[in-house]
């Protein structure tokens, strides 16, 4: 048949050179990317030399050809020369799409085409790629502390978990790289198993508006990306080396991308990360070190209709708990809180002792997309991940080397995603997701379960709609679903049992058995959680900006609010879970005023979040066992209540400087019981002066001002134990914040070329300068030590 | 795209085959029974010379549970009277009931009992068990009763403690045992 074809052409072409040369050759350069018409294309045929350019609306014609076989060639500035091959024997009109690449091709992706935004009427912080690469030996909570209303939840320094908005754990959704984390999150303690060197740019969505993601993120979402890999033969990398005074250890990252013209692309990235124990300005905090070994590989094809991407990464870190902090009973917490150093110093060391976390998180990625006509961007995911979480105590006897808490959490979630344009205004996104949890706590750790097994099945779809009705507004409406189902298996103590009356409620769900002096369960829960959204754009003119938005959020319960039922040692206090809770809710209303000019910007973005059955811990007695007393911490649900103002300014003053400033207030009440939330952020005020010279290689001097408050609302949680050493009652203060305090740092950075294609950038920072002594309120060893002391800090980044 | 579509076929199929494996083996679970967990406390105080033997002893089975410990006294003490007194730990949790004082004496450098006497108790205390530095254990002690009175006397053990030391209040460490009876001499 081929060759019967071929033959036919050879005497069509053979007849066309004797005949005809009154052709006409005529068509349209479009863009592929938006359709828009590409003016100035140049075509040119390479055997008649005849060269015209597309005129305004994209067209050209070119007349007088031959019946013959022809080579064009059609280019364009910005655009990869496409080469075709045609066949004249009569008129031809053709249409041609052009992919539009700029020269700096990664560039343009990423401030055109991949870190477009998420939502289109909340107000959304991006942290950069040069700005994580500053970060490149601190942790994801550390480079978030810098966006206004984001601050973090510490476990000494090294364990730090973002707070947005006051809300965190899981209320915080954490995307990274297209893939919901699922990490333990529910532990205040966890926190999240990201390598911020792996990651080139976040986002942080104060709310629930992007529900493309979840429903359930009722603090907000952040969201981590990687940098796409460009369209063309090219083999680049950047290794960054860090060095830090304060815990006398370092960073080193590397990572490189090879990309072809044809679309495929690799890339690879690995981070060895290496502290021993920090130190405070007058003490050495014992066993804080940090060992982080990280790496991620992926590759993929990338065309410009269709696409298809794999994606590994390991996470794997150890980190120590500061020793002072581990505790028995209350009478030990009182006197750790009274003394004002911690009671277990000794000389700094690289170790990292019981107590301490090892955890390793596995995440597959598979996933790909196709463009199709009329219908729009269609894409589907699957991932896969696997979080081991090991936490040593101090234990005694053969137990010594044992872990505490040996937890195995494996996810599979499949999604399905479809971005259709509706018209040239209107956009509307669909999905579905479908995931299947399984967690497994090893019973060989001698200790009782903190989080029992459990299988979890989520079901979710949802669709967001936005439009823009005019050139001043833009409307956002969404909706989603979320079923969930969890069926786990658990071990009560039956004093617990009973004491709850759990034996006459959830009398079905026991499952018969010898167990001792406990009780086997096997809740099944079910979960439907509605979510909304709804908001607009308002444009003043060029420079401002109205954003509003209102959404609804609910959460199902996490293991930890449901299940909780004993000791949790590193908390040093009881606590207790309740099996009848249903979802929390969430009614948020954000409103965010922006004004965008080259010399002054600033945003202004105040909210009000009501939270109906909130769920809460809070202390709620004291219970005495032979190692002494415990107090006593219950869950229960509440109406809470959220009030807050994040501000941003940036003001370029003179020639190369800017002042940058910022200011979050958050406010959180328990409306049930009238008292103030525990764990809000106290007020925040960063002021920083920027000195920037591009005509002096870069160079970038940056003096930051941090104020952090007194937090003056706080719940009273006090209470009084015996100490028999002095024979009276004292005061357990577990509630009064830490004082007010205010730090100063430096950093600076400057580039130098070394050739075409290698540049270096030489930073120094000092953080703390003055070495000042602080506590922090939202760290929760607060009680046992001081902060971090003044830290230098050395950074070597070389791109090649 | 027929890739993509084989490939999602193929991974919801391993999907399903997963989340239906792990239910049906899901009931063979067995309980934690807490390796550690000290249940019980029994001071035993022999007098010199005989004569009635006291006894204290303190039972918390549920461990961290919500019961209360049962606290028992045998009797009072003799004024003027020196008594040879020996601690016992107890896992009854398990059956036989496990000895923890074995595991405690075996890592002696790490532990350290503490008396501490509080009210108007008039008794002194002196170790007669030494760690294998030469330091206080504690497993055993004299205990002299001096006149008639009454207060409280607390038995606590520590886990890692700084030694030596002075006393409870300057030895850190982290509390395993703190159990205060009510003490009479007469």
């Amino acid at each position: 048949m081929r060759f019967l074809t071929l033959i036919l052409f050879f005497i069509g072409c053979f007849a066309g050179i004797s005949q005809n040369c009154n052709n006409t050759f005529s068509g349209k350069i479009i863009d592929s990317h938006d359709n828009t018409a590409l003016v100035d294309a140049k075509v040119e045929i390479i055997e008649t030399n005849q060269t015209v350019l597309a005129n305004a609306d994209g067209t050209f014609s070119i007349t007088n050809l031959c019946d013959s076989k022809y080579t064009i060639q059609i280019s364009h500035p910005f655009c990869i020369t496409q080469t075709h091959y045609i066949d004249i024997s009569k008129d031809l009109n053709k249409v041609f799409w052009l992919e539009h690449h700029l020269e700096e091709l990664n560039e343009i992706i990423i401030k055109g085409n991949h870190y477009n935004n998420k939502t289109n009427t909340t107000l959304e912080s991006k942290i950069s790629k040069d700005e994580l690469e500053r970060y490149s030996s601190f942790s994801l909570g550390d480079a978030l502390n810098g966006v206004s209303g984001v601050s973090s939840l510490n476990t000494g320094n090294a364990i730090v978990k973002p707070l947005i908005n006051g809300l965190h754990s899981s209320r915080v959704v954490m995307m990274n790289n297209g893939v919901r984390m699922e990490d333990q999150d529910w532990g205040a303690e966890h926190a999240p198993n990201v390598d911020i060197n792996a990651v080139d740019n976040i986002t942080v969505i104060k709310g629930a508006s992007a529900l493309q993601y979840s429903g359930n993120a009722i603090g907000g979402i952040i969201i981590t990306e990687t940098a796409k890999a460009p369209v063309k033969d090219t083999l680049y990398g950047k290794t960054i080396i860090t060095g830090a005074s304060n815990g006398r250890g370092g960073t080193i990252t590397s990572q490189l991308t090879k990309s072809f013209q044809s679309g495929w692309f690799a890339k690879a990235q690995g981070t060895l990360k290496r502290f021993g124990d920090f130190e405070a300005p007058n003490y050495n905090l014992s066993n804080t070190g940090v060992f982080e070994r990280n790496f991620s590989l992926s590759g993929g094809l990338n065309k410009f209709n269709y696409g298809i991407e794999a994606y590994y990464s390991l996470y794997k870190s150890e980190i120590g708990i500061l020793r002072a902090s581990h505790l028995g009973g209350a009478q030990d917490q009182v006197r750790a809180i009274n003394n004002p150093q911690p009671l277990f110093v000794s000389d700094f060391s690289y170790d990292i002792d019981a107590p301490k976390q090892d955890v390793e998180h596995h995440l597959a990625t598979l996933k790909g997309f196709k463009k199709l006509e009329n219908l729009g961007r269609l894409s589907f995911q699957y991932d896969y991940q696997q979080n081991k979480r090991l936490e040593f105590d101090i234990r005694r006897g053969d137990d010594k080397d044992k872990p505490s808490l040996d937890l195995n959490l494996q996810t599979h979630t499949l999604l399905f995603d479809l971005d259709s344009k509706l018209s040239n205004k209107s956009n509307l996104k669909t999905g579905v997701m479908a995931k299947y949890q399984n967690n497994f706590a090893d019973p060989n750790t001698g200790v009782r379960r903190l989080i029992p097994d459990y299988d979890k099945y989520d079901l979710g779809a949802y669709a967001v709609y936005n439009s823009e009705i005019n050139n001043k507004v833009l409307l956002e409406l969404g909706a989603r679903f979320d079923y969930t189902h969890v069926d786990a298996l658990k071990f009560y103590r039956t004093s617990f049992w009973e004491s709850r009356n759990y034996d006459t409620i959830f009398q079905d769900i026991v499952i018969e058995g010898d167990f001792g002096d406990q009780v086997l369960a096997n809740p099944k829960l079910n979960f439907y959680n509605p979510s909304a959204t709804a908001g607009f754009t308002y444009k003043f003119n060029n420079t401002y900006k109205l954003l509003f938005n209102y959404s609804l959020a609910s959460r199902a319960p996490n293991p930890s609010e449901l299940f909780s039922e004993g000791l949790h040692h590193s908390a040093s206090r009881i606590e207790y879970g309740d099996l009848q809770f249903k979802s929390e809710t969430a009614n948020k209303i954000s409103l965010t005023l922006q004004r965008e000019s080259n010399v002054f910007n600033f945003s202004i973005n105040p909210y009000i979040n009501f939270i109906n059955d909130f769920i809460v811990i809070e202390p709620t007695g004291v219970s005495q066992t032979i190692r002494g007393n415990f107090q006593v911490w219950e869950y229960r649900q509440t109406n809470a209540q959220l009030i807050g103002l994040d501000i941003d300014a940036a003001y370029n003053f003179a020639n190369n400087f800017q002042y940058n400033h910022q200011f979050s207030l958050v406010k959180g009440y328990d409306k049930t019981r009238d008292e103030a939330l525990i764990n809000i952020p106290p007020v925040n005020i960063k002021n920083e002066v920027i000195y920037k010279n591009s005509k002096l290689n870069n160079l970038r001097l940056k003096l930051q001002s941090d104020y952090v408050f007194e937090q003056n609302e706080y719940p009273n949680n006090n209470f009084e134990v015996f100490v028999p050493e002095t024979g009276t009652m004292e005061t357990v203060d577990v509630s009064t914040p830490p004082d007010a305090y205010h730090l100063l740092n430096f950093s600076s950075s400057i580039d130098f070329k070394i050739n075409k294609g290698t540049a270096i950038t030489v930073g120094f920072d000092v953080s703390n300068i003055f070495n000042k002594s602080y506590r922090n309120y939202l760290n929760r060893l607060r009680y046992y030590a001081d902060d971090l002391g003044r830290n230098f800090l050395i950074n070597l980044k070389i791109n090649y | 795209m027929k890739k993509i579509q084989i490939l999602a076929a193929i991974l919801f199929t391993s999907l399903l085959t997963v989340s239906c494996s792990d239910d049906d083996d899901a009931i063979a679970i067995v309980p934690v029974n807490e390796e550690e967990l000290i249940t019980t406390i029994n001071v035993t105080l022999t007098p010199v010379g005989g004569g009635t033997v006291v006894e204290y002893s303190s039972q918390d089975l549920d461990g961290d549970g919500p019961n209360l410990p049962t606290v028992t006294v045998s009797g009072n003490l003799t004024a003027g009277t020196t008594y040879n007194g020996t601690i016992e730990l107890l896992n009854e949790t398990e059956d036989p009931a496990e000895v923890i004082t074995e595991e405690v004496e075996e890592e002696s450098v790490e532990h350290q009992f503490f008396y501490t006497v509080g009210g108007n108790l008039d008794i002194s205390t002196t170790y007669t068990s030494f760690d294998t530095d030469g330091n206080p254990l504690g497993t055993t002690f004299d205990l002299e009763a001096l006149t008639a009175s009454a207060g409280t006397l607390t038995f606590t053990l520590r886990h890692e403690p700084t030694k030596p030391n002075t006393g409870a209040s300057d030895a850190g460490g982290e509390t395993d045992i703190e159990v205060t009876f009510d003490v009479t001499v007469e």
